[in-house]
């Protein structure tokens, strides 16, 4: 018998063959050169440009612009790729709203931003169809540092220390590169494999050797690390994934939803792919609406994002929260779960709504039950053990402005390390000035 | 809505937009739908000799200045007169005038410089009812090199002799079209007049190369691997016409020569600037070449409501109404003081007043924290780059009154002085 949307429980195939297709397309397709260069006609080249102030990894926004504006979209990459390795993927996935486009003085004038984000990604994707990697290494230096993690931070550091001709050693903790940008975001922001196409294009500079299935404290110490390699840059993200803290949150279908977006992008079939009718996220992040989101193009009759502050407060940018709106996520705001109810399996999820109280956020008592057959828990990720020797603050590594951690020759970036938020653009920023400081602290300078 | 209706040189048309001599106006089925949307005169594409038609390139004909969005700014033709059989050309005419005798249509006319072939030309256009003829004293390219167009219009004898020729042999109007090619275009224009010439006429096209392709090294348009120069018009010529037409509207030998205005006209407003230097009617090409015809829809209700709003009844009213105000630079109040000033509220952060002054005028402009840009009066020149410069228009020009101090000179605002009476003139006329 085949399932349907209204099929109880969680299953697999809801829906036909073609809808998978086409629910899980790119989301937002690349601008032809037409629509580019209609569009680069709008920016106003600004002087110490606002998007360029509000871009973590402080891309010159109007020069790429420019570039594209006058038919030299490789030279327009370049701008983009030597400030950021992972522009392409920024080019998806930053929450532009947020960054570059909401300080767009063309958002102030009319409401409408330059889309700095489809043209970035109409000069990273011109310059990756070359097939050619842009960036030269400089002579060998003799050095080699390790990398852990090959998410955005490692990867933005490696290819940073590899152009400065250092080897580098990238140890990476699943079958995999590409961290979050391969594991950890909604498949309609990356198609076609982008993730994996853009490692492979970064790791053309060379002198960049991956070892996969390799984790911090399992398979290796820091101390080792600190002992084979010159210097070791830790970007292995967060592993961990926060608790409901809740009776019952251990019944069948409550789940980590980076764990059900991680499943995701890596099924090689969706239609096999299991999702309950009744889908719950439970969370206010980007984290949670891909996984709403992606729960409803999966074939979820009713999914609802279930947040316990207000929408204004939720970290999912304005965008984000339209996005899930518009592809029939609920959002439900100002409550939280109080209880999760089933018979081994969830049945319902029942939530308290809150108020802002003298002490914080307090639990009212008007309360009420979701019907739920999968529940989704997106409240934040944590960081995994670490070694005693580093040092930690708020959760986090503790870094210093040059990305240095307690331990001498040990730097830190990304999700992992403290300051700046935890998104794609901030690792590769972070992991790329730490690969200018190992390198300065390798050179004597 | 005010009256439109426009009396020039005797020539009536029921509103002051013409269709320049051009493409557009090269036969009949194209005349007949431009009358259709509203243009109050045609200037018929230039005629030639009797004898074989001229011929064209078969390559492409124009070459283009883009702005933004692809939006033409200026255009290049090396297109040359008509190319159709002359018995055609005035077979068309009679129909289309006899079909439309409310409308202006004047003949635009170039014959090979001997008084025979102007007196056989006059008469066959005289038989077909037109209301007047231009010489083409303009177009820069391929005829010019066979001793017409701006051959003649280079040399001020050429016009006077020609158009006294024209004058001799026909009673019609007789406008003379000139040619911006030259260094002074008051020369051509009292040439003209000497010739007795009802009007002028101006501006031709601007010889130009609007691009080099730079995979064939070549200019375009190209021709099989080859390029020339052609006649540039369209809104990026505009300025350079405004002044010619001011300069002849201006010039105690020329004033009050009527004046047909030509040259990157593409709005109502356009054409009301024209007409307010001087024009008594605007010829339009390039506006009609990039949208069609129906632009005249907007010119035609964008001129009757602005005529409205100021209260003229008739573009009487407007012609030449800014003439008195064009002076030379020498004649500027030099006293005349104002300072930028940056509408907080409106301004959108970018920035481009405080590069543009940074860079390269007075430094008069800083930054202040939240992006917040403010003009230093104690610098400030009133160039006026911040407010070219800026794409949102909120900054404005604010006069000193007289006797307030001037914070980047310290000595109050005086009153009208000129540069005739300057103390660093060495020319200056002493007080007396």
């Amino acid at each position: 018998m085949t399932n349907s949307q209204f099929t109880p429980g969680v299953v697999p195939g809801r829906l036909s063959h073609d809808s998978y297709c086409t629910n899980f397309s790119d989301v937002a397709p690349p601008l032809d050169a037409h629509q580019a260069r209609v569009e680069s006609d709008r920016c106003y080249f600004c002087h110490d440009a606002p998007c360029t102030e509000a871009c973590p990894t402080s891309i010159d926004i109007p020069l790429f612009i420019r570039q594209i504006a006058t038919g030299t979209p490789e030279a327009a990459a370049l701008t983009i790729l030597s400030q950021n390795i992972l522009g392409g993927m920024c080019a998806r996935v930053c929450p532009t709203e947020n960054l570059c486009e909401g300080s767009c003085v063309r958002q102030t004038a009319e409401g409408k931003p330059v889309e700095i984000g489809a043209l970035q990604r109409h000069a990273t994707d011109t310059i990756m169809a070359r097939q050619s990697h842009p960036f030269l290494r400089a002579a060998a230096t003799g050095r080699t540092v390790a990398v852990v993690g090959a998410g955005p931070a490692g990867l933005a550091c490696a290819h940073r220390l590899a152009m400065h001709g250092h080897d580098v050693v990238l140890h990476e903790a699943r079958a995999k590169p590409g961290g979050l940008n391969e594991y950890g975001i909604a498949s309609y922001k990356a198609v076609d494999g982008f993730a994996a196409r853009e490692v492979a294009w970064l790791m053309q500079i060379g002198g960049i050797r991956l070892i996969d299935d390799w984790q911090l404290g399992r398979d290796g110490v820091l101390a080792d690390l600190v002992g084979d390699y010159d210097a070791v840059f830790l970007g292995m993200g967060l592993s961990g994934v926060n608790a409901l803290r809740l009776e019952g949150e251990d019944k069948r279908g409550v789940e980590p939803a980076t764990g059900f977006i991680a499943e995701l992008r890596q099924a090689r079939d969706l239609a096999a792919l299991p999702i309950g009718r009744d889908v719950v996220v439970i969370g206010g992040g980007m984290t949670a609406v891909d996984a709403a989101v992606q729960a409803r193009l999966l074939g979820a009759l009713n999914v609802s994002i279930v947040y316990r502050r207000a929408r204004a407060e939720m970290p999912a940018s304005a965008h984000e929260q339209e996005h899930a709106l518009a592809n029939g996520v609920r959002i439900i705001e100002n409550a939280a779960p109080v209880a999760i109810h089933g018979n081994g399996a969830v049945r319902e999820v029942e939530f308290a709504y809150t108020r802002r109280g003298a002490l914080g956020l307090e639990l009212t008592d008007q309360t009420f039950r979701l019907p739920a057959d999968q529940v989704f828990k997106a409240i934040g990720q944590t960081l995994g053990p670490m070694p005693a020797e580093i040092a930690l603050e708020s959760g986090k590594i503790r870094t210093d402005a040059l990305g240095r951690t307690s331990a001498a020759g040990v730097w830190a970036g990304g999700d992992c390390a403290l300051g700046g938020d935890d998104l794609t653009v901030t690792a590769v920023a972070q992991g790329r000035d730490a690969a200018e400081d190992i390198h300065n602290f390798l050179m004597g300078a | 809505m005010a009256n439109l209706a426009t009396d020039f040189i005797g020539i009536k048309s029921p509103n002051p937009f013409w269709l320049a001599s051009a493409p557009p106006t090269d036969k009949e089925y194209n005349v007949r739908r431009a009358y259709e949307a509203g243009w109050g005169g045609v200037v018929w594409k230039t005629l030639g000799a009797e004898g074989p038609p001229i011929v064209n390139v078969n390559g492409p004909r124009y070459g283009v200045i883009h702005g933004p969005d692809r939006r033409v700014m200026g255009l290049n033709n090396i297109e040359l007169i008509t190319d159709r059989p002359l018995e055609v050309n005035l077979r068309e005419i009679k129909s289309v005038k006899r079909d439309y005798p409310d409308r202006a249509l004047v003949i635009s006319l170039m014959v090979p410089c001997d008084e025979e072939s102007w007196k056989d030309i006059l008469h066959r256009i005289e038989d077909t009812g037109a209301d007047g003829v231009e010489l083409n004293f303009g177009c820069p390219h391929g005829m010019a090199e066979r001793g017409m167009g701006s051959a003649v219009g280079q040399v001020p004898e050429y016009i006077e002799m020609v158009t006294r020729w024209v004058k001799t042999h026909s009673r019609m109007p007789c406008i003379v079209k000139l040619t911006p090619n030259i260094t002074d275009v008051r020369k051509p224009a009292e040439a003209a007049k000497r010739g007795g010439a009802d009007a002028v006429s101006l501006i031709n096209t601007i010889n130009s190369i609007t691009s080099v392709n730079l995979d064939a090294f070549c200019p375009e348009p190209m021709i099989d691997g080859m390029g020339t120069h052609g006649g540039y018009c369209g809104p990026a010529v505009k300025p350079i016409a405004l002044n010619m037409v001011a300069e002849i509207a201006r010039s105690p030998a020329t004033r009050g020569l009527p004046i047909s205005g030509i040259g990157g006209v593409t709005t109502w407003r356009d054409a009301a600037e024209f007409m307010a230097l001087g024009a008594g009617s605007v010829q339009v090409c390039t506006a009609a070449m990039t949208y069609g015809f129906k632009v005249v829809q907007e010119m035609i209700s964008g001129l009757s409501d602005y005529m409205d709003h100021k209260g003229f009844t008739s573009v009487a009213d407007l012609v030449g109404r800014a003439v008195p105000k064009v002076t030379d630079w020498q004649y500027l109040n030099l006293n005349y003081t104002t300072k930028a000033v940056i509408d907080q509220g409106a301004c959108i952060k970018c920035g481009r007043c405080f590069a543009a002054c940074e860079d390269t005028s007075h430094q008069a402009i800083g930054v202040e924290p939240g992006r917040t840009y403010v003009v230093k009066d104690e610098e400030c020149v009133a160039c006026n780059l911040c407010i070219d410069v800026c794409p949102v228009d909120c900054i404005t020009m604010k006069e000193l009154p007289q006797g307030d101090i001037d914070p980047r000179t310290g000595r109050p605002v005086a009153s009208y002085a000129n540069w005739t009476t300057h103390p660093n003139n060495p020319m200056s006329r002493a007080a007396e």
